[in-house]
């Protein structure tokens, strides 16, 4: 029944192969070409600099201030995500009421566009309309502010020391109803009789998290930490529009994908800025790899 | 699970508060900015949380027509359409391909396609903007569909691959002995069974497409072909829209409207599709 098949083989995979090399694959390639390369013009070719962009990158203090950032996030979305979206999951596995209804509201902001989300969480830190500013003056929490050492409750966005952490609240906000339902799959998973006899046996709600739930829920949580914090290292269309295309108070909120674009896009060093993507792209692969090697594969099973 | 039945009290208690907590967080800023759409500048200024005296419909005309919302859809649509049709037939012809016919190659060509999920996008940005200057593409909408299709290849063909080998092949044994090519079988037997599988990607698709910022943002600079994300970010980032707070607002929802319609209609479908490319490692 197979004769022939190269007559529907070739012309089926053709196309899409044809787009992916021209698209995807040549521009991947083409850039570890142009990472070493001097390329300052639309109308100039690329020169050949051999390791002239890296060793620059390792002087720019720039270039360190945007991978810092980006270190920032790495530490703190994952561990606060999933941390919340493992509480979450928990307690709605645990016959929480309406929770059809809570996976549905939680999950939403994961579709939402994240020029929308950013625009309208800008508003939500307004220091003269917003919400946020409004809350904590409606509850008279100034002077916790002020112990925390501000003068008064900061302008968020405008602040070097708390706008990273208003963006990065932003991502956590938006992804934990995803993790959620990635971490209620695999709860599913769990039986029901594990629970009973640890319920028999007099355990807690906190000790059945930490004892049946969080072990055999491991790998997910291990996949799941990776994807977060590839996240961490991808930020950009966020970062852009909350700081309205800028870095943010004294460059406090750049990354590498917005410090690249900059030097591409803004000042056309071509080269250089590819440079700092492959940098992007080793870190993160290296991040990856490494978490995934240092941290501990579960060997618990059901039986 | 009745466990809460034996235990009743705190626990319950605390559970639900918080849950209905976080699902406040998740609402409020949402219903938030939709009241806050249908207000007058001086009522979002002078007293951000009260309800709109009267609903000021005029704000979503201002921003359809005077804002060019209007316009970032249409373009958005123009792009999307087409690009979401190629990529799910384009994806579910290789898909097929692979999925049934054994050749030398089969799995190299699979593995091809899915190590376009390893790399950042960052990374093509450059070379892609300096490729469709060369063929002339650059800052047109047939560019941009291009792409589009190009960089949505890889999840959609590793998700239609698993899809299709879930498919029985005795049907397409049976169609082949009554007569039918090849071609019959895939557009006449196949197409048709893997239809929730299509229905996923083209939603899936939906979400990125509509949502994609980076990639319009570097190759379209002509501000009449704005897509709508970026559109709303021009918008945003534009002082001159600073003053109009009522009639960004009415952008935000406008662009909020499509996504969350298709959401209501699959989210289920949404939250599988999702999460099984958070899995696919």
């Amino acid at each position: 029944m197979y004769r022939h098949k190269y007559r529907l083989i070739i012309p089926f995979l053709f196309p899409a192969l044809a787009l992916y090399i021209t698209f995807v694959v040549y521009p991947y390639g083409r850039s570890m070409y142009v990472a070493f390369t001097k390329w300052r013009g639309l109308t100039v070719a690329p020169k050949f600099a051999g390791l002239a962009n890296f060793s620059r990158m390792i002087g720019d203090k720039y270039f360190w201030n945007a991978l810092g950032n980006n270190i920032t996030y790495l530490i703190f979305i994952p561990l606060c995500t999933i941390a919340l979206s493992l509480f979450l999951a928990f307690m709605l596995s645990q016959g929480a009421r309406f929770s059809q209804v809570y996976r549905v509201i939680f999950f939403f902001p994961q579709v939402m566009s994240v020029i929308s989300i950013g625009v309208l969480w800008s508003y939500v830190y307004h220091p003269t309309i917003g919400m946020l500013t409004s809350i904590l003056k409606f509850f008279r929490l100034e002077p916790l502010f002020q112990l925390l050492g501000f003068e008064s409750i900061p302008v968020w966005m405008g602040d070097p020391k708390t706008a990273l952490y208003c963006i990065g609240a932003v991502v956590i906000w938006q992804s934990a109803g995803f993790y959620m339902v990635l971490f209620l799959a695999a709860m599913q998973g769990i039986p029901d009789s594990y629970y009973e006899a640890a319920s028999l046996d007099g355990a807690s709600r906190w000790k059945m998290f930490w004892k049946i739930t969080l072990p055999l829920l491991w790998d997910s949580v291990r996949v799941a930490s990776v994807y977060s914090g590839m996240a961490a290292f991808n930020m950009f269309a966020l970062t852009r529009v909350m700081t309205n295309a800028q870095q943010g108070p004294n460059r406090s909120t750049d990354v590498l994908a917005t410090y690249l674009y900059e030097k591409a896009f803004q000042s056309s060093r071509f080269g250089y800025a590819t440079a700092i993507a492959v940098s992007l792209f080793l870190i993160t692969l290296t991040f990856s790899m490494v978490f995934l090697h240092l941290t501990p594969r579960e060997k618990l099973e059901y039986s | 699970m009745n466990i809460q039945k034996q235990r009743p009290g705190f626990w319950t208690i605390v559970s639900n508060g918080l849950l209905a907590l976080w699902a406040l967080i998740v609402m409020f800023p949402m219903v938030w900015v939709i009241y806050s759409a249908l207000k007058t500048d001086q009522e979002i200024f002078f007293s951000p949380w009260s309800l709109p005296a009267s609903p000021q419909w005029n704000n979503f005309v201002r921003a359809w027509s005077d804002a060019h919302i209007g316009k970032f859809f249409l373009n958005t649509m123009i792009v999307i359409i087409p690009a979401i049709f190629f990529t799910v037939m384009l994806s579910a012809m290789v898909s097929y391909v692979l999925a049934r016919f054994p050749f030398p190659g089969n799995k190299l060509v699979l593995y091809f396609f899915m190590s376009g999920m390893l790399f950042p996008v960052f990374l093509a940005l450059v070379p892609l903007f300096f490729l469709l200057n060369t063929l002339r593409m650059y800052g047109t909408f047939q560019g941009l569909v291009m792409v589009y299709i190009a960089f949505s290849l890889p999840f959609t063909v590793f998700f239609l691959t698993g899809f299709f080998r879930t498919i029985p092949s005795a049907l397409h044994e049976a169609a082949i002995i009554d007569g039918a090519n090849q071609y019959q079988v895939f557009y006449m037997i196949m197409l048709p069974l893997a239809k929730a599988g299509l229905l996923s990607m083209g939603i899936f698709n939906f979400l990125g497409q509509w949502n994609q910022y980076i990639l319009p943002l570097v190759l379209l600079t002509d501000s009449k072909k704005y897509v709508i994300s970026q559109g709303l970010a021009f918008l945003a980032l534009e002082q001159k829209y600073q003053n109009d707070w009522s009639g960004l607002f009415a952008a935000i929802v406008i662009v909020m409207i499509p996504t969350l319609l298709i959401y209501i209609l699959f989210q289920s479908q949404i939250q599988k599709g999702l999460t099984a490319g958070a899995l696919k490692g």
